[in-house]
């Protein structure tokens, strides 16, 4: 597919004029920066989008934008599949996840392929609230929710999950691999090993946590961020922002898409996440061990944790040999230094995990920018 | 994953759920992770909840956005 333009992406009606002529203002401006910057984002959603609306294309060469662990597909580990696997083939089971989640390659099979081929059963959420009407309909059968995401998604099965105990629901379960993108953001800088200039930050991650958990991007490590919204204009402007905030070497965090992010985030939902979840060490797909980033079930709410029904071995996994989806995420190199990306790894046959999720950095780059 | 979409509030329903015009579509979406919403107000949904309101101008521009996108895989 050809990548878009912003002008195809701009028909011409009033109100898309004045989107369209603020993106080709804040263009103008942004064409005409010399000095090398590299940006990392770390959303699935920015990945795609900085690809459909044209903006990847349209950044003068000296600006490049690199795609961080902001996947929720690309950074859950083998291990975590395998588990999910074995929940779908365990006897009177049924694993509910999000599509992406599918076809990443387990260690002899995909969710899909165990589904299609072996009789597992997996179900396709829309909204985890479905668990909830099923779990009632199907009293005898025991519903894992496969839980994956950041802190946009995170409320939402804290919320379910609330309504199961308030329901006295007890055939509900998790296998929790939530992640939070601020501690993983904290130990890329800390290693030290990643070139980036400054951070465009995820936008509907921040509706829910807010700007202050990005303070010591540049506290600490004197980086810039700018929370950025998904339009074409949006992201110009975070660009923008992030690239003067380098020259004049005046780091700050911006929140750029106030519209949908208050200062404050959603207090609410945050506490509904600290109501069912504690902070604990978790394991990245590529990253490694990063400390307090992950999600674990309080007390009150232990009886809902899926490792309980593990009755099941999980085979030992080993990632596939030369992929380099861990570098990747690092920013460390891109898609087109692998030597299976387009030959042996391709979004209709995936090897490593990037290549799975339509919001994967290898399966953004095949799709639009061969 | 973590794509929201706008949508402005047409109905509120019983069990803290309201019914959500998307573009001419309508869903029920939960309002369990927000504090308050009225008839009327936008909100922005991400898997059937609403995780922030939002101020009416700006969702509009959102939803034109969105409009022109459809056909576009986002």
């Amino acid at each position: 597919m050809k990548p878009s333009t912003i002008s195809d992406n701009f028909p011409d009606t009033p109100s898309k004029r004045n989107n369209a002529s603020k993106a080709r203002l804040l263009l103008e401006r942004l064409s005409a920066h010399r000095a090398p910057a590299t940006l990392m984002e770390v959303c699935g959603t920015h990945t795609v989008a900085l690809f459909t609306t044209g903006v990847r294309a349209a950044l003068p060469e000296c600006v490049r934008v690199i795609s961080g662990p902001g996947c929720p597909v690309c950074v859950t580990p083998l291990e975590t599949i395998e588990k999910a696997i074995g929940f779908a083939h365990r006897k009177d089971t049924v694993l509910f996840c999000f599509g992406d989640m599918l076809r990443i390659p387990g260690v002899h099979e995909t969710l899909e392929s165990a589904r299609a081929h072996r009789g597992a059963r997996v179900k396709l959420m829309y909204s985890p609230l479905e668990a909830i009407e099923y779990a009632r309909r199907e009293p005898d059968q025991s519903l894992v929710l496969f839980g994956t995401g950041f802190e946009t998604t995170i409320p939402i099965f804290a919320s379910v999950l609330m309504r199961a105990r308030e329901d006295n629901l007890r055939n509900i379960f998790l296998l929790s691999a939530f992640k939070s993108i601020p501690p993983a953001i904290k130990a890329l800088l800390s290693a030290g090993d990643s070139a980036v200039d400054g951070f465009l930050l995820p936008g509907h991650v921040s509706s829910v946590i807010g700007v202050e958990p990005y303070g010591f991007i540049a506290g600490e490590y004197h980086l810039p961020g700018v929370i950025a919204g998904f339009e074409a204009a949006d992201m110009i402007e975070g660009i923008l922002l992030l690239l003067r905030m380098i020259d004049s070497r005046q780091p700050e965090i911006k929140n750029q898409y106030t519209r949908f992010v208050p200062p404050e985030g959603n207090p609410r939902a945050r506490a509904m996440i600290d109501t069912v979840f504690v902070s604990r060490d978790t394991d990245w797909r590529g990253l490694g061990t990063i400390h307090n980033s992950g999600f674990a079930l309080r007390d009150d709410f232990r009886r809902f944790d899926a490792d309980q029904l593990m009755d099941f071995e999980i085979p030992p996994v080993q990632e596939p040999a030369d992929c380099i989806c861990g570098e990747v995420i690092r920013g460390r190199r891109t898609p087109v230094d692998c030597t299976l990306y387009g030959r042996s790894c391709t979004p209709s046959h995936p090897i490593g995990p990037c290549m799975v999720s339509s919001e994967g950095t290898c399966a953004a780059f095949y799709k639009y920018s061969r | 994953m973590c794509l929201a979409l706008p949508g402005k509030i047409k109905e509120i329903l019983d069990d803290r759920q309201a019914l959500v015009d998307f573009m001419g579509v309508e869903k029920k979406v939960s309002l369990d992770l927000i504090e308050k919403c009225q008839v009327g107000d936008y909100v922005i949904v991400h898997a059937g909840f609403a995780i922030n309101t939002l101020n009416r101008e700006d969702a509009r521009e959102t939803i034109d956005y969105f409009r022109q996108l459809s056909g576009h895989s986002l």
